[in-house]
């Protein structure tokens, strides 16, 4: 009988929720709190390159909030320089990160699957361009791009749009490498043994076991790299020429002469789509493992 | 009912599913092992393998973990390749031809299913590589599913099948392309006990319907003990003895197979003589007889009772039963038999098995008895240079 009374008593108290001590109550409060003012100082610039978007700004610098305007949602492309930056931006990083996930993933799957001479070697070389800091990668690509014997090897190495991809595609094969690399330590590669034992050659075996299994961490290196290239400021900033430059450059060269909200504009819409990006990878991402199951 | 389409379609083929006998009248080979070594770097890994495996056998090759079978096997499939030596497949070297382009299929140890694919895209990979026709891959699929019995399980994924599923689907997905043989890595390994036993019985069924040879490698001697038509047991790089499985039980050729297949009682002698056609071999202060098997008389030797064929008495053996001394250590009923665990007086640990009938008085540890045999039941095996078997080699 106790016992019984007992069970029933323990269950109330369940029920009544897991922190019972008001000064547990105070620690949870505590803590709840101080998480969301990290978030908020995460997300406060963000935010405030959104809202001033739709800044009206008199003058020339966008900085001081003045009133609520549409105006530059509606005329998001009118600075021409800025655009047009943006537009090589998004070329250079497009490229850039196709060239680059395609070598890197190469290079990973050499990496993990075979044992070779220098193998060592290359891991080093891979890791370089990530712990050099930029601004000597930039300043010695610089140097190089101007060295004369260069010009006399009759390669057009006037700085613009192909010092910029090159040197962009070199910090990017990289971060593919290394991505992909993580990713497929764990692959199965006795699953490629066992399309080619049913009869696939090894171009068969790579498009249809391969590729489809890895593409997901392809996939991750390549948004990577993507975000990498556009972001870059220190190394384009060296090697893009006079006339020709990318988004964050461009925005810096201009800063100290003009701000216009377009900026913020454009910035915005870059957020959007990165989000947007985000949201579907991670859908996509869900769905393959619920199809894939615990294999 | 579908096996036996299978079977009918392909021997309108070119190709006979059962053993046949070539001009010469040996049996007709479908893989031939000739002298084939394989070293990684120092280490041997297979050394001088030479063997034939029939058509329509069910063939295993039987050994501890590192002798040499799975890359035996590798070699057949073409994912290694022989460092030296020949290895025929229907009569034609492929020595150095390409997995793909090789007529058998492989079931993987962990199955290697394609995740991405459902069970049907799994099943008629094999098919599409090799550019078989759309029709006829609808026909080749279905038949197999319906051979392993997973008809209704087309559109799942692997990873929404058990095991023993997963085992089947692996199984269809190698035979569907009607290989000369199938080579089957371990593939019970990861199932646990009682799936094993049913999945071993399938094996068979399945093997019988198509009538595709086999070849299985396990570390699993009571698994190959059931399924097998014939046995190669391997050990350390060198195949040791090839045989039906009664001839491996009953007749092994080594210390190492004795003590690796089932149990074995193996005692320390020496050749002494010979009594018609019976050798006698001395052990400690008794002299057996035991049947002749071409030993040199002075040989060490070591001689090997299976436990089931060893009795007890309590009183020294008459002249025609061979038996040394022992004292009881431990008896363990074990249902049909009791198992007594002895020792000899020079410490050699013996095992019998005592099955119902015998008169024994009620025995109990310390006891001095006499473990007796047939001395047809004894069999004399050269010493191994390695030392005497480990005790280990007992509890199996």
């Amino acid at each position: 009988m106790t016992s019984i009374v007992g069970k029933g008593s323990e269950k109330r108290d369940l029920a009544s929720g897991t922190v019972t001590s008001p000064m547990g109550r105070v620690g949870k409060a505590t803590i709840n709190g101080l998480a969301f003012l990290a978030l908020v100082y995460l997300f406060l610039p963000i935010f405030v390159i959104v809202m001033f978007s739709f800044n009206n700004p008199r003058g020339k610098f966008n900085a001081v909030w003045q009133e609520f305007t549409f105006d530059n949602w509606l005329h998001p492309f009118s600075d021409t320089a800025l655009t047009d930056a943006l537009v090589l931006s998004l070329e250079i990083a497009l490229i850039a990160s196709v060239i680059a996930t395609v070598l890197g993933t190469f290079l990973a799957i050499a990496l993990v699957r075979y044992r070779f001479r220098g193998g060592a070697g290359v891991n080093f070389f891979l890791v370089l361009p990530l712990t050099t800091p930029e601004i000597v990668l930039g300043a010695s690509l610089l140097m190089l791009f101007l060295e004369p014997h260069l010009v006399l090897l009759n390669q057009d190495f006037t700085l613009g749009f192909t010092t910029i991809l090159l040197a962009h595609i070199m910090f990017c094969v990289s971060y593919v490498a290394l991505t992909v690399k993580a990713r497929i330590r764990g692959f199965d590669w006795t699953l490629e043994d066992a399309a080619m034992d049913l009869g696939a050659r090894p171009a068969r075996t790579f498009m249809k076991v391969t590729l489809p299994l890895i593409a997901p961490g392809i996939m991750a290196a390549f948004l990577l790299s993507f975000a990498l290239s556009i972001d870059d400021f220190i190394i384009t900033y060296f090697v893009s020429g006079p006339d020709i430059t990318t988004f964050p450059v461009r925005i810096f060269g201009q800063s100290r002469t003009a701000t216009p909200p377009q900026i913020n504009v454009l910035a915005t819409l870059i957020l959007i789509s990165s989000v947007s990006v985000m949201v579907l990878v991670t859908w996509f991402g869900q769905r393959r493992k619920r199809r894939l199951g615990n294999v | 009912m579908e096996g036996e389409a299978y079977v009918r379609d392909t021997e309108q083929g070119e190709r006979s599913l059962l053993p046949e006998l070539d001009s010469e009248g040996a049996i007709d080979a479908v893989i031939s092992i000739d002298h084939v070594t394989k070293r990684f770097g120092e280490f041997v890994a297979v050394d001088d393998a030479n063997f034939h495996i029939s058509r329509g056998e069910f063939f295993s090759m039987l050994g501890p973990s590192g002798c040499g079978k799975t890359t035996t096997l590798r070699m057949i499939a073409g994912f290694e390749q022989p460092s030296s030596g020949e290895i025929r497949l229907d009569g034609k070297d492929v020595s150095r031809v390409p997995p793909y382009k090789r007529h058998v299929n492989t079931v993987f140890q962990q199955y290697a299913l394609f995740p991405h694919m459902n069970v049907w895209d799994n099943v008629a990979f094999g098919l599409r590589a090799t550019k078989v026709s759309k029709p006829e891959i609808v026909r080749r699929v279905t038949e197999l599913l319906a051979v392993v019995h997973l008809a209704d399980f087309a559109t799942r994924r692997p990873g929404q099948l058990s095991g023993g599923q997963q085992q089947r689907v692996a199984l269809a997905r190698a035979l569907v392309n009607y290989p000369s043989a199938l080579l089957l890595d371990e593939p019970l390994g990861a199932l646990d006990l009682k799936l094993r036993q049913a999945m071993q019985l399938e094996l068979k069924r399945i093997q019988r319907e198509v009538g595709i040879t086999f070849v299985f490698v396990t570390h699993d001697q009571e698994e190959a003990l059931t399924m097998s038509d014939r046995i190669a047991v391997m050990n350390e790089g060198r195949v040791v003895q090839i045989g039906t499985p009664q001839e491996i039980y009953e007749e092994p050729t080594s210390e190492f197979v004795a003590g690796f297949i089932g149990m074995a009682n193996l005692l320390a002698a020496r050749c002494e003589g010979s009594d018609g056609e019976f050798r006698i071999a001395r052990i400690g202060d008794q002299a057996v007889k035991v049947a002749s098997n071409g030993l040199a008389i002075g040989d060490e030797v070591t001689l090997m009772v299976r436990p089931e064929r060893a009795h007890l008495r309590t009183s020294a053996p008459p002249m025609d039963l061979a038996g040394v001394s022992a004292e009881v250590v431990d008896l363990v009923f074990q249902g049909p038999i009791v198992r007594f665990d002895l020792r000899s007086p020079d410490g050699t640990p013996l095992v019998a098995h005592v099955g119902p009938g015998s008169d024994l008085p009620l025995l109990r540890p310390g006891d001095q008895v006499w473990m007796c045999w047939e001395p047809s039941a004894g069999r004399l095996l050269p010493r191994s240079t390695q030392g005497f078997p480990r005790p280990d080699v007992l509890e199996y």
